[in-house]
Order: C-alpha cells, then structure tokens, then sequence
C-alpha cells in the first residue's frame, strides 16, 4: 500500500521538493492570514475595550493572552491587530507589483528614453530608504495607513521594475519572441500572453520577500505613532504601548506582538527565497 | 589618472542624484492639501509676524523655481532655516544631536562588519552544525525589525536584568558608549543577519572556483587560502552592500533612539514629524541622503581597488 | 628511482557501486615523458591529482602512490604541503579559472615558495621572473593581473608557477584543451622544451591521442578506471593491442593517414551506479567473447614486446585490422 502511495510521481514531488521548515512557514502564513479573515468573530472581546481596573493582568481563563495596561484584552487586539498589520504591506506589494512590473516590461520593451528615465529615476528612489520616503510623506499628509503604504510603495517600485526589466531583456531575446513577431503578433500582445506570464513566478517570489520588508517598515511607522491611527489595533502599536509594560515589570503585552512580527517576517521571508530558489532551479 | 577621471565621474553624478533628491524634499511641501503657509504653519497661530517669518525664510511669493534656488543655496551654506517647534536655527539643533547619532551609528557599524563578516565566514567554512546554527539565527535576526530588538533588548538587559541603563545619552564618552550599547545592538542585529548572509554566500560561490584547488595544489595552508583567496575575493561582493547597510543603519535610527530616548537627529526626525515641524525634517532628511550617498561614493571608489576586473568607466587598455 | 610510481592504487567514492579507479599501476621516470590518455570520465584526472593528495570528499583508497619514494596516501598534512611546494606541481586545464583573478601574477607565482619554503620575498620575486623569461614572458608580468593577459600567456605563467619550486614530476592535466589551436602547439613546444632544460618528469593526461603521439615517450591508455593498455608511443599507435586504443585511434583524424572515414566509438563508457564483471570494454567491444563479459583481463606483457603490456583476452587478433567499432 505505502509502496503504491510513494511511486504516485506528484506526491513523492512534494516529499523531496519542500522541506519541512518551508511546510512549516507555510503554514504558519495561512494561520496568520485566516486569523486575520476571521478576526472579528474569533476575538473573543472587542478590541478596544478599556477595563482600567483590569490592567496587567496576567492569562487567565478569561484573558487567554493576558490584558495590556490599558485593560484591553491582547489576544483581540493580536487578531484585530493581524488585519491591519497584513493588509498595509498587501496594498505595498500590489501596488509596487503591479506598477513595478508595467514599468519593468515598459522600459525593457521599448528602452531608449523611457528606459534611461526610468534608471534615473531608480537611483534617486535608491537614494532615498522606504522608511524616510514614508516619515516625509507622512510629515506632509499627517498620520495615517494610506500615505505611509503609497510612500513605500513608490519607493519598493524600483526593485520590482529593475528585476522584470532584466527577467524581461532575457526573455526577449528567447527565439519564440520572434517567432511571435513573424507571425504578426503585437509586443503587447506577446507581453501579456507570454513574456509576463513566464517572468511571473520569479517577481512574485520576490514580491513575497518583500511583503516581509513592508511588514517591517509599517510596523515601525506605527511603532513611531506615523501609522494607523492611534486607536486601531495593530502590531507595531502594541510593541510601543508594551514598552510601558515592560518597565512595569509586565512583559508578555510587549512580547507577544513582537513575536507575532518575527514570526511573520520570517514566514513570508522563507516561503519567498524558498519560491524563488524553485524557480531558478527549475530554469536551469 | 583614469582613476581621477573616473572619480570625478563618480562625484558628478552623485551630485546629480543629490540635486535630485534635495528637490524632491524641497518640493513635498507642494504636495500638501492647503497652501504652503498655512501647512508650514499648521496647528499653530497664524499671526501675521508668523506668516511674515515663514515668508522670509521660504519667500513663498517668489516663483518656485526661485524659492528652491534660494534653499539650496542657503543650505550651502550651512543654513537649514529656523526650526518652527524648537524657535531656534535647525543647523544649532543638528549640531548638538549629530554627535550621538553619528557615535550610535558608527558602534552599529562595528558590530555589524565584526560579526556580519565573521559568521558568514564560520558558516561558509565550516558548514554542518556552526552553519546550520548561523543560518536559522541570521533568519530569525532578518525577521527581526529593529524597534522589536530595541524594545526585547530594553525589557531584558535594562529593566530586567539592569546591567544598562534603560534610556538616554549620558555625558563624556564613556557614558555615552555605555547608554549607546544596547541601541547599537538592536540597530545592528538584522544588518549582521543581512551581511552574515552575503558574506556566507559569496565565500561559498569562491570556494566552488578552480583557483582555490590550484593554490591548495600548490601546497598553500588550508587557512590562508582562505584568507588570501576565498574572503579576498568575497569582499568586493561584500563591499557593494555597503551603502544599503549605512542607510538602513541612519534610518533606523529614528525607530531605535525613540525606543531608548536617545536625543539624536533620529530621534529629532520623529518628533519634528510628528510635531508637523517641516524646516526640521527637511534638514534631517537632506542629512540622511546625503551621508546614505556620501558613503556610495566611497564604496563606488573602493570597489576598483579590491577587484581589479571592475571597469574605470572607460577601459584603459589591456597593455 | 622512479620519480612516479602508482602502484595497485583504487579509490571508491561515497554513493558509488564500483571503484572509480579500480587498480591502477603506472610510473613515470626521471625525466621521462608519459601521456595518460583516455575519455572524461575514464579517472584519468583523479589519477593525476590523487598524485598531489588532491582527493575528492569521503574517497577511499587502497595501493601506493609514491613521489620520489614517498607515499602521498600516507602523508600528513605538513608532509603533503612540502610534496606540493617543492616536489610535484600541477598545470591546470584552463588558466583562466585556476589563477586567482584578484591578484597580481607576481603574487601567484611566489605565493606557494614564499607561504611554505620561507624565501625571502626578494629571492622569491628574482626566480619568478626567472621563470617567467623561462616560458617566454617578461618580468613585466609581474606587476599584472590575470585579467591583462590572453590564455595562452596565462598557461605560460601556469607553467613558470609549476616550475618555482623545481620539482621534479609535473603533471599537466589537459594543459591545452581550452587554449585555441596555434597556442596549443606553442604551449605543448614549450613542455617539451622545459623537460630538456630543467630535467623534470612530466605526466601528460589528454583526451587527444594525436598529441600524446607527439610529446610522449610512453603512453597509459585508461578504460573506467583501469589501464587498459601501455607501452612505448611510438609502437603503441603503430600496432595497438587493446581493441579500445585500435577504436581511439579509428575515431582520430590524422594527417598523414588517407583521408577515410572516421569511426565513432559506438555505446558509452560504464556509468559508476553498475558493478563491472568482466572487461569494462566489452559491451563496446567488436571483438568480445563470453570469456569477456565473465573475467576481467589482467595487464600482461605482450609476447616479443617486453615494454608492452595490455589488459585484453583477445590482444593477438586486435592487430588484424578488423576492428570497426
């Protein structure tokens, strides 16, 4: 029976090609990204609810988590938390994506002037880190989650655009571009239905390496109160209301969304170098 | 000569991109809802001797064009304009904090090339268990932000344990290292994660090349091939992160000198943003631009001299 | 004393079914020229840096293999850098790769006498540029990086590096494979011309029969891992005896032979993953009986040929010409 089972050519595919630490992180990212779904009915209490006589409670049966100094219960505000902490580099990746690889295919297709303003234009976004790129936006346009991802999203474009244009001028010059072009197909066309589809894999292995980044960039901006309005739950924002706690002599509200980040970070982080080292696998 | 040459090259085209971005700073003002008088001024009394004060130092009335000239060549000149919040001149403000970021940063730094270099070098030369450890320790530390390891490392060394103090930049040297440790450490710990991992890869992609079986061939010791062939050659790899590494390490700052109440221009840079103090940002900004940029140059400069194959823009002549 | 001498020497490696070199006697003299010809794959390489210690990760091995009477096998380490510095040096197949793109030509040359015999630099840079005058170049070399130099006057300095320390065995290992033709022939006229001025051993492995014919005074034709024919240059291509160098030499243009067809070896070399029973050749062989798939021939001597000696059951009918692979 089990000797059946091994020869099945697409099961024994998933035993040899994903090890168990990618399995793991894996997973670990469809838990976090269904806590987040389902915040509001899993949160047993309302996020924001203030019991002051309550602060610092340790876990009880009633506070699985604990209750931070403000009263309020940490397991809802680490489910609530998820959403806003998942959905702000979500909006930084499919932003940068999605213009990153227009750009991208734009300049490698067409080169001449597009392309050099295009490389200009990268250095001076090189020149300028996400974090300072957001911090200034956000001086202009006040606090808030739209500013800080538009301003990281502009300053991730570049990677994204610079890594298709290059996947794109390799592919290019594969013979059933031209083949393609003999037949009287548009570059447009070739584009959308060949070129972008096979460079995909290696953008978004990359574009999940990212979400990681933006993670980490977001959650500072709320740390340093730039981000999220005050009163949303989110990741970032407990890490600075848990620093109080902790000279409180109450660690768990601080550590708890610290670990949380981590652990993220470093999902996404595995499961896109992982991606991305399939990918090149394969292509060799 | 050609290495003048190429140089001056260098230093044109950073200056370029610098004007670029100092335009970009400059210009973000335009981008906010309002006119620019009234966001400069925003939150407080729009008195006509304030109005008055801002036009004079942004001369709002002139054409656009003019005002940024005028910026830029005030800044020249070592101008940065009044601070709104502070009521005192940005540069005194940069004059007093720039000291303790700069000794922050340059500790970091330190840590980071000290232990970054040798963990990927244990990892790539020993591999089995030592790399194994590295690995997932350089994996956990680049998922690790560094306001996460600045808030971690206050809870255990400062408030738990006391052996550092829990915030502050303290006065003389000494003191100012002793307060500056466990922020250069959480400023630090990804970026050893980052260059233990670039370290760790080029020397392995080294060690796989024909040259180094010809010297151990040629009776040349296990160690100093190594060092003379395998890290030699990895560090023009090693070097190109360089600017990343110091823009991230200015950066941070203004996440780590938050958390540990550090009074640099990191931690000037949040306040002045969150206060809307507009000359301030601008300054800091332009000053982390520029340093980011500044060390490019040098990297860009460097990289000939520890590989030779690097091209000096146009090719002198294979003689 | 020989300054070579392999003898019964088998290595196996991890994760294989059979020996990579599977018994293998060889020599070289004083001064003597020896080519080891046979196809990638066949061990020729190990067999050669197996000569300096240079062994692939998890080998083990069986045999001798002695360097002017020493046992490379047995060595320790501090023994085995002085074999490399001062005994027997090595000439890589293509310079490019094997000289360190990062350093000055100087630096390389002196690297291994200045690291392990402790010359002082100064006596150390006056015989590099010695040597270098030796192969041809300048002392101007010195002062330049690999990347300033072509491939052929790389192998020049690959050359003068080997013969820094003044050892007496080389070992050249497909030493003209990546050069193009022209520089071939000056960098193969430049070996034999060394072996007269300096008097050093050389062991020559090449795929290409031709030019073991041209340099060579004996010749060891290798077969998976085992010899399967050795002898005088000359007589070997003349009259071959293993029915393996008769197809080797079909499958070699010559200038000097009518202009005929050229015969590809049909079938290919045993994988390391199936055990051999029997002679290695013989599923390729035109003249293979069931006496050769069952017993593997031993390396005899040829009858009226004392110099000679072959691993074939059917060696008296190979020279009858038939043999058309």
């Amino acid at each position: 029976m089990t000797a059946t089972l091994l020869r099945r050519p697409g099961l024994a595919r998933i035993r040899t090609t994903r090890a168990p630490l990618q399995r793991l992180c894996l997973g670990f990212v469809a838990l976090v990204v269904l806590a987040a779904l389902l915040a509001p009915w899993l949160a047993p209490y309302d996020p924001n609810a203030v019991d002051l006589g309550n602060a610092l409670a340790g876990p009880s049966a009633d506070h699985l988590l604990g209750v931070d100094a403000s009263g309020r219960d940490t397991l809802s505000r680490l489910l609530t938390g998820a959403r806003t902490s998942l959905l702000g580099p979500l909006g930084v990746v499919a932003f940068s994506t999605l213009a990153g690889v227009a750009v991208g295919v734009a300049a490698a297709w067409r080169g001449g002037w597009l392309d050099s303003v295009l490389s200009r234009s990268t250095e001076l976004v090189f020149a300028f880190p996400g974090m300072l790129l957001a911090i200034l936006i956000v001086s202009v346009y006040g606090e808030g989650l739209l500013a800080p991802v538009i301003a990281l999203a502009i300053a991730y474009l570049p990677y994204v655009s610079r890594l298709t244009r290059s996947l794109v001028l390799a592919e290019r010059r594969r013979p059933y571009v031209e083949a393609y072009q003999v037949q009287g197909h548009s570059g447009l066309q070739i584009c959308l239905r060949h070129v972008v589809p096979g460079i995909a894999p290696v953008v978004l292995a990359q574009s999940t390496v990212n979400f990681g980044y933006a993670l980490i960039d977001l959650a500072g901006l709320s740390f340093l109160g730039l981000g999220v309005p005050a009163l949303t739950p989110d990741w970032g924002r407990m890490v600075f209301d848990g620093q109080s706690a902790i000279q409180h002599g109450y660690p768990l509200s601080a550590i708890l969304p610290c670990a949380a980040i981590v652990l993220t970070v470093v999902a996404f982080n595995v499961v896109g170098e992982r991606w991305a080292d399939q990918v090149a696998r394969r292509d060799r | 000569m050609s290495f003048l040459r190429f140089a001056a090259r260098r230093l044109a085209e950073m200056a370029a991109t610098l004007f670029g971005a100092s335009f970009v700073i400059f210009g973000a003002m335009y981008l906010a809802p309002g006119n620019p008088a009234s966001f400069l001024l925003s939150g407080r009394s729009a008195s006509p001797e304030a109005l008055k004060a801002i036009n004079a130092q942004y001369h709002l009335d002139d054409p656009f064009v003019l005002q940024y000239l005028r910026w830029t060549g005030q800044i020249l000149h070592g101008d940065f304009g009044r601070s709104i919040t502070y009521r005192t001149d940005v540069s005194r403000l940069l004059a007093d904090r720039l000291p303790s970021t700069l000794l922050l940063v340059g500790m970091a730094l330190v840590l980071v090339v000290a232990l970054g270099l040798l963990l990927g070098w244990i990892g790539a030369v020993r591999g089995g268990a030592a790399d194994s450890t590295i690995l997932v320790s350089t994996t956990f530390a680049l998922g690790t932000p560094s306001f996460v390891a600045a808030v971690l490392l206050q809870g255990l060394f400062a408030v738990k344990l006391g052996w550092f103090p829990t915030g502050g930049t303290g006065d003389g040297l000494g003191q100012m290292i002793w307060h500056l440790t466990l922020p250069a450490v959480a400023l630090a710990l990804y970026l050893i994660g980052m260059l233990a991992r670039v370290t760790r890869a080029a020397m392995l992609e080294v060690l796989g090349q024909e040259h180094v079986t010809v010297a151990r061939s040629r009776g040349v010791s296990d160690h100093k091939v190594i060092r003379r062939h395998v890290f030699r050659n990895a560090l023009g790899t090693v070097l190109t992160t360089g600017g990343l590494i110091v823009s991230t390490l200015l950066v941070c700052t203004v996440l780590v000198e938050s958390a540990f109440s550090v009074g640099g221009i990191g931690q000037l840079l949040e306040l002045s943003t969150t206060t809307k103090d507009f000359p301030t940002v601008q300054a800091i900004s332009l000053i982390m631009v520029g340093l980011f940029m500044t060390v490019n140059l040098v990297v860009d400069l460097l990289h000939p001299l520890v590989d030779p194959r690097v091209t000096l823009g146009p090719r002198r002549s294979a003689a | 004393m020989t300054t070579l001498d392999i003898q019964a020497y088998r290595l196996s490696l991890p994760d294989t079914a059979r020996p990579v070199l599977a018994g293998v006697d060889l020599t070289v003299g004083a001064r003597e020229t020896v080519a080891l010809v046979g196809e990638s794959g066949s061990g020729k390489s190990l067999t050669s840096r197996s000569v300096l210690g240079l062994l692939p990760a998890g080998a083990r091995t069986e045999g001798t293999v002695r360097v002017n009477g020493e046992d490379v096998l047995t060595m320790a380490p501090e023994q085995l850098r002085r074999l490399r510095t001062s005994s027997a040096a090595m000439i890589f197949q293509d310079p490019r790769a094997a000289i360190n793109p990062l350093r000055r030509i100087g630096d390389f040359l002196t690297e291994s006498v200045r690291l392990n015999a402790g010359a002082a630099p100064a006596a150390a840079t006056a015989r590099a540029a010695e040597m270098l005058e030796a192969v041809g170049l300048t002392a101007a070399a010195l002062r330049q990086y690999p990347g300033e130099l072509s491939g052929g006057m790389l192998q020049r300095v690959m050359i003068a590096a080997a013969l820094m320390g003044d050892p007496a065995l080389i070992l050249a290992d497909e030493p003209t494979t990546a050069l193009d033709v022209t520089t071939q022939a000056e960098v193969v006229a430049l070996l034999g011309d060394l072996r007269t001025r300096f008097g050093t051993g050389l062991l020559f492995v090449t795929h290409d029969l031709g030019l073991a014919a041209a340099i060579s005074d004996r010749v060891y034709v290798m077969y998976a891992g085992r010899i399967a024919e050795t002898g005088p240059a000359e007589a070997l291509f003349d009259r071959p005896r293993h029915p393996y160098t008769a197809a080797l030499l079909n499958s070699t243009p010559r200038l000097e032979a009518p202009a005929g067809r050229l015969a590809a070896i049909e079938g290919r070399p045993p994988s390391l993953q199936e055990e051999l029973v029997g002679c290695p050749f013989a599923p390729r062989c035109p003249l293979a009986t069931f006496l050769c798939s069952q017993q593997a021939p031993a390396l005899l001597p040829v009858a009226g040929e004392p110099a000679r000696r072959v691993a074939c059951h059917h060696s008296d009918r190979t020279g009858e010409g038939s043999v058309h692979a």
